[in-house]
């Protein structure tokens, strides 16, 4: 299907239909944030903007959800699984960094030796629109790690934002599915040419690429190194990065139990926590903010690379921005790479 | 803010001469504008990193705790206060700490700055004296640094250090002593409304953790968050799970909380977390007298017990 065109007044009316079929997710402001919501109304949704402050994740991976609930009677103990979605999901509106990382959450959570039923049951079905990033923040690194601001990978539309109206770009059948009954102009031959213009402009205004080529190499050869402790002496082991990032995965299992019955939960973990690694001896392999700072680029730049054959970071920049010390990893990466 | 810059690198560099510290924690030049992060140096050779604007409001007395050698720390007011309260909890002993006092006029809240600027990313800011000038993509702004001032700076009445070793520039005026009218406009309210203020705050709160780690005093190995056998909280972003984890975390630091807003700047969500700890200070300050870090002498209020302790409470008066 062609690129189509839809006019930016259209596009709260848009959602409106889509509300009908799906669970739509978007971005809404919040105060002073961006963040993503179940929407009812297409009005709710905020386009214009470039980070949100939570990414998507937590809309495939809720910060804590019910695996089951237990309750015991007398001679018996029920379990009970809580059932799946009823409509599929539509992520509206999130950037070509995030989509890429939902391909990234698959290679984790929906592979052939382990399939996350919880995941799938929002995975499976879900229909993904990003909007192309016209204006890429000094703090975005996408290119560095294999993306771009006008990526197509995980998302089914690609909407690039020209002034008035959005260019449409079909990137599979899902997204066409998507447009397939309602009437969008086909994308003249002046759209088409002005969007080339607006995504070369975008492109050409991102900051240098990093310098990284020899960075898994070099990473596999320093574990011991003296560098990690100048590099990591600031960081206070918040936690934030983990949280912000689009791409850390990391749960623990928890059961909360009242009087006869409870559930057992998944929440998010970091690798920051000193709890991560805590052993039930009170060894910890990880004692000081040095060890797990490390494991978080190990981990990024390396040991999911031999895994899962991707970078475990898209570059978003939230980390960058959010840190309370301004360890930025961009300079972390570089020292890295040139050391 | 006037530039101290070069004189906290003379301050250093002598330090280094002398042998006094190994090393000497302080600011440096952050990779984006509006941002000082910081600085950890060992020489004379690196005293030129060390810088000193209206960015530097990371509370560097955290970087203390437990550290094995003689280190010099440059400290604002409410980094001071914050090295007394961890020196009388024996965290570090006095003898250990240089500390280099900057008279300090508030820092400066880049998050309002870039709410206002909305969309328009900013890509360089300049300093001087009391202006501020952004520039990014198409505009510059000037503003008054003293009008974007944190909350905990603008409500703040200990802009000196109270306790020093080395004092560089000079002491600034300080506001009359805080009567917490915030506190007592919010206890006026009818009791849904407070509620539903808190409620509508904690209910932001995702549970990473990072006021707690910012915090220079939640120094504990292990917190009571967790603490598992038994369990003490639960762990989701349920609201009063959520509204317990605040309130303790406020009751840990009562009387020991120097209101330095490392809390409030480093939440990713904006959450007001500072009121607790606000009515808290309030309440120590009427039951006891007693201010967190103001004096290395006065014993703290909350681990001391005293035959004359208000007890109103108990008599039902």
């Amino acid at each position: 299907m062609s690129a189509k065109i839809i006019g930016k007044d259209d596009i709260a009316d848009l959602l409106d239909t889509l509300i009908k079929e799906y669970e739509v997710f978007a971005p809404v402001k919040r105060d002073n944030l961006v963040v993503f919501d179940r929407i009812h109304s297409g009005s709710e949704a905020f386009l214009n903007y470039t980070t949100s402050m939570k990414s998507p994740k937590e809309i495939l991976l809720p910060q804590s959800e019910t695996l089951f609930t237990y309750s015991s009677t007398d001679n018996a103990a029920r379990v009970e699984v809580p059932s799946g979605e009823e409509r599929p999901r539509l992520l509206f509106g999130i950037h070509p960094c995030d989509a890429r990382a939902l391909l990234f959450l698959d290679r984790i959570f929906n592979e052939e030796e382990y399939r996350d039923v919880y995941y799938l049951s929002r995975r499976d079905a879900m229909v993904v629109v990003t909007l192309g990033c016209i204006k890429p923040k000094a703090t975005c690194f996408c290119t560095s790690v294999g993306g771009g601001p006008f990526s197509t990978e995980g998302s089914d539309l690609l909407l690039i934002d020209m002034g008035e109206e959005y260019v449409v770009q079909v990137v599979s059948d899902k997204g066409k599915g998507l447009l397939e009954n309602r009437q969008f102009e086909d994308a003249g031959e002046d759209e088409l040419s002005l969007m080339r213009k607006v995504t070369e402009d975008a492109e050409a205004s991102m900051a240098p690429k990093l310098k990284i080529d020899m960075l898994k190499e070099k990473l596999d050869k320093m574990f011991d190194d003296p560098l990690w402790d100048l590099l990591t002496e600031k960081c206070l082991s918040c936690g934030v990065c983990t949280y912000l990032c689009p791409t850390c995965y990391c749960f623990d299992i928890v059961d909360e139990t009242e009087d006869s019955g409870g559930e057992r939960l998944r929440i998010w973990d970091s690798c920051q926590f000193p709890l991560f690694t805590l052993q039930a001896s009170g060894e910890n392999p990880r004692p000081t903010s040095k060890e797990r700072y490390r494991q978080r680029i190990m981990h990024k730049f390396s040991y999911l690379v031999d895994s899962t054959g991707q970078i475990g970071c898209v570059g978003c920049g939230r980390c960058v921005t959010e840190c309370p010390v301004n360890l930025d990893i961009r300079q972390v990466l570089t020292a890295i790479s040139r050391s | 803010m006037p530039d101290l810059s070069s004189r906290i690198r003379e301050v250093a560099e002598e330090l280094f001469r002398q042998k006094e510290v190994e090393l000497i924690i302080g600011f440096e030049e952050g990779s984006m504008p509006l941002h000082s992060t910081p600085c950890f140096i060992r020489n004379e050779q690196e005293v030129e990193r060390l810088t000193w604007n209206s960015f530097c409001d990371n509370n560097l007395a955290t970087y203390l705790v437990k550290r094995p050698e003689k280190v010099a720390i440059i400290a604002k007011g409410c980094d001071a206060r914050a090295i007394v309260e961890l020196i009388k909890e024996k965290q570090i002993p006095r003898e250990q700490v240089v500390i280099v006092g900057l008279p300090c006029r508030g820092m400066v809240d880049r998050r309002r700055i870039e709410a206002e600027l909305e969309a328009h990313e900013i890509l360089e800011v300049d300093e001087q004296d009391d202006k501020l000038t952004l520039k990014g993509d198409g505009f510059t702004k000037a503003l008054n640094r003293d009008e974007y001032l944190y909350p905990c700076c603008q409500a703040c009445t200990h802009r000196n250090p109270g306790t020093y070793d080395i004092l560089i520039g000079d002491m600034v005026a300080e506001k009359a002593a805080d009567q917490y009218p915030d506190i007592a406009e919010f206890e006026a309210q009818p009791p849904e409304e407070r509620w539903q203020y808190i409620s509508d705050e904690v209910n932001k709160c995702i549970r990473c953790y990072a006021c707690r780690n910012a915090c220079p005093l939640c120094y504990c190995k292990e917190c009571f968050v967790d603490k598992t056998r038994p369990q003490w909280i639960g762990k989701t972003t349920d609201t009063n799970d959520t509204f317990i984890f605040h309130i303790m975390r406020a009751f840990h630091l009562a009387g020991r909380c120097v209101e330095c807003g490392a809390c409030e700047r480093a939440c990713p969500m904006e959450v007001d977390i500072r009121k607790l700890n606000r009515k808290l200070a309030a309440d120590v300050k009427e039951l006891f007298g007693y201010e967190a870090g103001t004096s290395l002498d006065q014993a703290a209020p909350l681990a001391t017990f005293r035959p004359d302790d208000p007890e109103d409470f108990m008599l039902g008066v």
